[in-house]
Parts: structure tokens; sequence; C-alpha cells
């Protein structure tokens, strides 16, 4: 082999091993940041509600409420965008006529591209009065049910998960639909002809062929969207209202803060290592939750792939 | 006589009549698409009407260009947001300078060299994993390594460490997309006259994907651009213009609307409302230009076609 061409190879072979390499990276040294916080932690770091960092030589915090909130509002979120995701890939694969497939498309596309400090600060000046008095109307029609219930961010009903889980819906409608819309398109026509000679209107092809061909790539797109939703952050600390001393109690209309809105918001306590350990854990735990989502949701599309 | 027979199918087909709940059945699932689509796209313009009504008010007086808010009071109105606009695009521009190259290396070696071995696999696995990494987990990483194990002090540039870590996977997935759609042919054609691979690569192979690369390289760059949490972890808000992006405090323009949205009220008509929306349009009018810029680039160096 030529020199130039052995220099080539070892150098984007270097930058692969780099690219496998930083994932490992990224966990050992948050480990090693969250070390030393996790032993001054006088609370049970898996189980503990509290979270109380400001004094470095007390500190008592644990990720049980953020863990909660977490799941809240991406859960809320996911049922949300899941449908929505679905009819919009459907229409952009077998409704929208072809010529406007693509620029159809490329609108949703847009919604990826709106910094999502600008989808936060919408969300709570803008969307959060919008909805108001529909949110108020829910809150108390159906208070009897415990999801419905008053919230523990009294007395507005603006900055509640309810609120942020649609916000975020908007945030990961893009991402389920282009990979939907990438695995539904790969559908053999032939089956769709099929069905069609068969004498079957649109739904029941869509019904027969399309639906069944792209359901693992349709869970494996969502799974991807809950990763971004678990993940995401400013938007989120942004709308969220942090009730005062109380805990998360699984209502829609309760504050709180997720792992990534938590950090984001108390980045003045980064001046302290070890304040800032504390942090750093609970980072590692939204690392290790993402990571995981992540892990399944490549699985389940690379099967279908081949 | 005969031409009766024509008039009417010796048999009636087995589906003439779509029955009525058939139809009903197709027509509801037509319209839940429908609407499914115009969701997506009621957020969408209802964010951008308010980014556009609302921002639309400083944005057209020169001072907003070319002043900063170092020397104007948080409730006054005047100044600019000229010391942003130099964060934003010294710490996107640095990024650009580290991720581009890695990313590109990296897409190279998947299409040229790896091609289906283990280190590709596992190469295109842990791009997947590192594009659903959190920007607040990212932003950790960074925290971990160059300012607490390295003991180097918050700045523009640690932010574009970070940045670099989200910019990689948009920028390998895209080029890689380009590289491989390539012709063989080409590569063939110049190995034949003996040129050796990485300058088939560098001269061949690279030119002719170049439009496409560019694009993605300007998509993945306005992306990071909009980025929030890196800079609240990274690099302290300043209202003053800094172009050294190694030392002391910087703005961009997320910071600098999460900063007026933190220490302003947020009435509307306020001050700091208008801030936030004055910097909002001026972040989505700097994205729109970059992407405006690449498929103006993207078209200057596509191959012509004779």
């Amino acid at each position: 082999m030529r020199p130039g061409d052995r220099i080539f190879q070892n150098l984007t072979t270097g930058a692969g091993i780099f690219v496998v390499a930083l994932i490992g990276l990224i966990g050992i040294f948050l480990l090693i940041q969250a070390i030393p916080a996790l032993k001054a932690d006088k609370a049970n770091f898996l189980t503990n509600h509290g979270w109380s960092t400001n004094d470095p030589a007390n500190m008592s915090f644990g990720i049980l409420d953020l863990l909660e909130v977490t799941v809240a509002t991406s859960v809320v979120a996911l049922i949300i965008a899941m449908p929505v995701s679905l009819g919009i890939a459907l229409f952009l694969t077998q409704y929208a006529p072809k010529k406007l497939a693509r620029p159809f498309a490329y609108v949703i596309d847009l919604l990826a591209a709106v910094p999502s400090i600008i989808f936060g600060l919408w969300g709570i000046l803008v969307f959060a009065p919008a909805i108001e008095p529909f949110a108020q109307w829910i809150n108390e029609t159906f208070s009897w049910f415990p999801l419905l219930a008053p919230g523990n961010v009294a007395p507005s009903v603006r900055g509640t998960i309810f609120t942020a889980g649609i916000v975020l819906a908007v945030m990961i409608l893009p991402i389920i639909t282009s990979l939907s819309r990438e695995v539904f398109e790969r559908t053999p026509t032939p089956h769709i002809e099929g069905a069609l000679a068969l004498g079957a209107t649109r739904w029941e092809v869509i019904r027969t062929t399309v639906l069944p061909f792209g359901k693992a790539g349709y869970v494996g797109a969502s799974m991807l969207g809950l990763g971004r939703a678990l993940g995401e952050t400013i938007a989120l600390a942004v709308i969220l209202l942090i009730p005062q001393g109380k805990n998360f109690d699984w209502s829609l209309f309760d504050g709180g803060a997720t792992f990534a809105s938590k950090i984001a918001a108390n980045y003045s306590e980064f001046n302290n290592e070890v304040s800032a350990g504390a942090y750093i854990a609970a980072g590692l735990v939204l690392f290790v939750l993402t990571f995981v989502v992540n892990f399944f949701a490549r699985s389940i599309i690379g099967k279908k792939g081949d | 006589m005969s031409t009766t027979s024509l008039e009417a199918p010796a048999t009636t087909p087995a589906f003439q009549q779509v029955s009525l709940a058939r139809k009903v059945k197709n027509g509801l699932a037509t319209t839940l698409v429908w609407l499914s689509f115009l969701i997506a796209v009621v957020p969408l313009v209802w964010v951008l009407y308010t980014v556009i009504a609302y921002g639309i008010k400083r944005i057209p007086y020169s001072n907003w260009w070319s002043q900063d808010f170092g020397d104007v009071l948080s409730d006054e109105v005047g100044g600019g947001v000229l010391h942003a606009i130099v964060g934003t695009l010294l710490q996107g521009l640095v990024c650009a300078i580290i991720a581009v190259p890695i990313g590109m290396l990296v897409a190279i070696y998947l299409v040229e060299y790896g091609r289906n071995g283990k280190l590709a696999k596992a190469t295109t696995f842990m791009v997947d994993i590192l594009s659903g990494v959190p920007s607040i987990v990212a932003a950790l990483f960074i925290y971990a390594l160059w300012i607490t194990t390295l003991g180097l002090p918050r700045s523009g540039f640690a932010v574009s460490l970070a940045l670099v870590l989200l910019m990689i996977p948009v920028v390998v997935r895209s080029s890689e997309e380009m590289l491989r759609i390539v012709p063989d042919d080409l590569r063939e054609a110049s190995y034949a006259l003996g040129v050796p691979k990485w300058k088939t690569i560098m001269k061949i192979v690279l030119p002719t994907a170049m439009s496409g690369i560019v694009g993605g390289i300007m998509m993945a760059l306005a992306r990071v651009m909009g980025e929030t949490a890196p800079l609240l972890v990274l690099v302290g808000y300043s209202a003053y213009t800094n172009w050294d992006i190694f030392k002391g405090e910087q703005a961009a323009l997320p910071l600098l609307m999460n900063n007026e949205r933190v220490s302003n009220p947020m009435d509307p008509g306020s001050v700091g409302f208008d801030r936030i929306w004055g910097a909002a349009l001026t972040l989505v009018i700097i994205i729109a230009l970059i992407n405006l810029l690449a498929t103006v680039f993207a078209r200057l160096v596509a191959p012509k076609k004779k």
C-alpha cells in the first residue's frame, strides 16, 4: 500500500474509533465526577424525593421526583405525538398528492429546526395562556380523577406537565414522522397493488399492507421520540413551574422538574465542584436512560432495515 | 345481437359495490389523516407568527445590529444584540471547524473503508446513539472533562466543544448518505487510471458529493446554534461584546433570551419581552440565512450536468 493511502486509511479509521470511544468516555467522565457527590449524599440517591445541594458539606438529594416528572412529561408527549405522527406519515406517503408530498414533509421538518428555547418561550408566554381556560375546565370537571386533580403549583394552571407535555409532543413530532414515513414508503408496491386489485378501499389498503409492514419501524421511531423527550432541556426548564417544598403527586396539573430541566435551571450551583457533582450524577442517570431507550429503538429499526 | 354482451360483463365483479360501512371507515380514516397533518401545521405557523409579530418591533433599528446591551439598563429601551450575534457565530464557527473534519472522516471511513466490517457496524451504531445524547448531557461531559478534570476556565470554546458532540452525528449521517450515492463507476474509472485510493476519494468522490455534504453541514450548524443547555453550564452571560472565545463570559442569542427571561418580568410589551422575541427573530433570521447560503453554495459546487 502506498504511504498516502496508509495515512489516509488510518486517519479515517481513527475517526471511527474516536466516535465509538466517545460514548464510553462520556459515561466514564460523568461517573468519576458523580462519585464524590454520591458519597457525600446523606439521603438515598435513588429513592429520595428532595433535592438539597446548596450546602456542599451537608447535601441530601435523590432523583425519585426528577424521574417521575421526566417519565410523566415524556409519556404525555408520546401519547399525543404517536397518533398524530402516524397520521402525518400516512398522509405524506399515502394521501398527499405526489407533487406536494415533498414540500409538505419539508414543512413538518421545519418544526425540528425551531430552536427549543423558542418553543419553551412560546409555550409559557403564548400557548399556556391560550389554553388556560381549557386546562382549567378539564381540571375542574375531572378533578375526581387522580391524574387530573388540582396540582401542586397553585393557583395557575400554566407551568404544568399538561402544558409541557403538549409542547414536548410538538417538538418530537418531526422525528417520529420522518422515520415512520421512511418505513411506510418502503412498503412493497405489489402488496399495495394486490390489495387494490381485490377492491380494497384506501383505508383497507393501509390497514392490510402499509401498517403491518411498517409497525416495527413506527414503534422504533416512537421510541426515538421518547428518547428525545426524556432529554429535552431548555423548553421544559422554561415551561415547568417548580413547586416549593412539595413533591410530584401524579397529577398532570403538577409542576416539577425533569432531570434535564433541573440541571439547566440550577446552573448557578456549578461554581462548586461537589454540588456540581450531584447534578452530574443526575445527568448520568439521564444518559443511561436515553442510552437504553435509543439502544432499543435503533435495534428495532435496524432489524427492519435489512 | 352480440352488442348486449359488450354492455355488461358476463359475471358481476366481486367488489362491485363498496358497502356503506367500508365507505364510512374509509372516509373517517381520510379525515383523520388530513386532520393530523393540519394539527402539526398549527403550532408551526403559530410559533413563527409569534416570533415575527413580537420580534419585528426592535430589529428594524440599526442599533439592534450594531450595539450590545453593555451600557443599557435591563429595563431601558435601546441597545442591541451584537454581542450575542458575535458569540453565536464564533461558537458555531469553532464548533464547525472541529466537528466537520471528524464527521467527514468518519463518513469516509464508513463508506470507503469500513464496508460492513465489525468496526464500521459499531461506529454506525454509536453515531446513532450519539445523536440521541441530550444536549445537557453533552454539556455535563465537557464540564467534567474541560473544567473539572483539566481545570480550564468556562468559555465560549467549552461551549463549542459540547456543540461538537451534538454536531458530529448529524454531519456523519448526511455525509455518509451523500457519499453512498456516488456511483462506483467513478471510483473504478479512477483506479483504472492508476490513481491511489486516497486521491480518488479526495479528488473524485468528495467533489461529486460535495453539494449534498455542504447542505447537511449547514443544517447541522443551524441546529447547534439554537442550543441553549451547553451555554448555561459552560459559559456565563455578558452584556458586552467579547471577541475572545477562550476567555471570559460570552453571550449567545439563546443565552441572551434565557437571561432576559430570568431577570425581567415577562409582561407583553415590556422591555424584556421585546428583547426576547427580537433575539428569537434574529436567531431565526440567522438560521434561515445559513440555510439559504447552503443552498446557493451547493448549487455552485454541484457537478455540472453537461
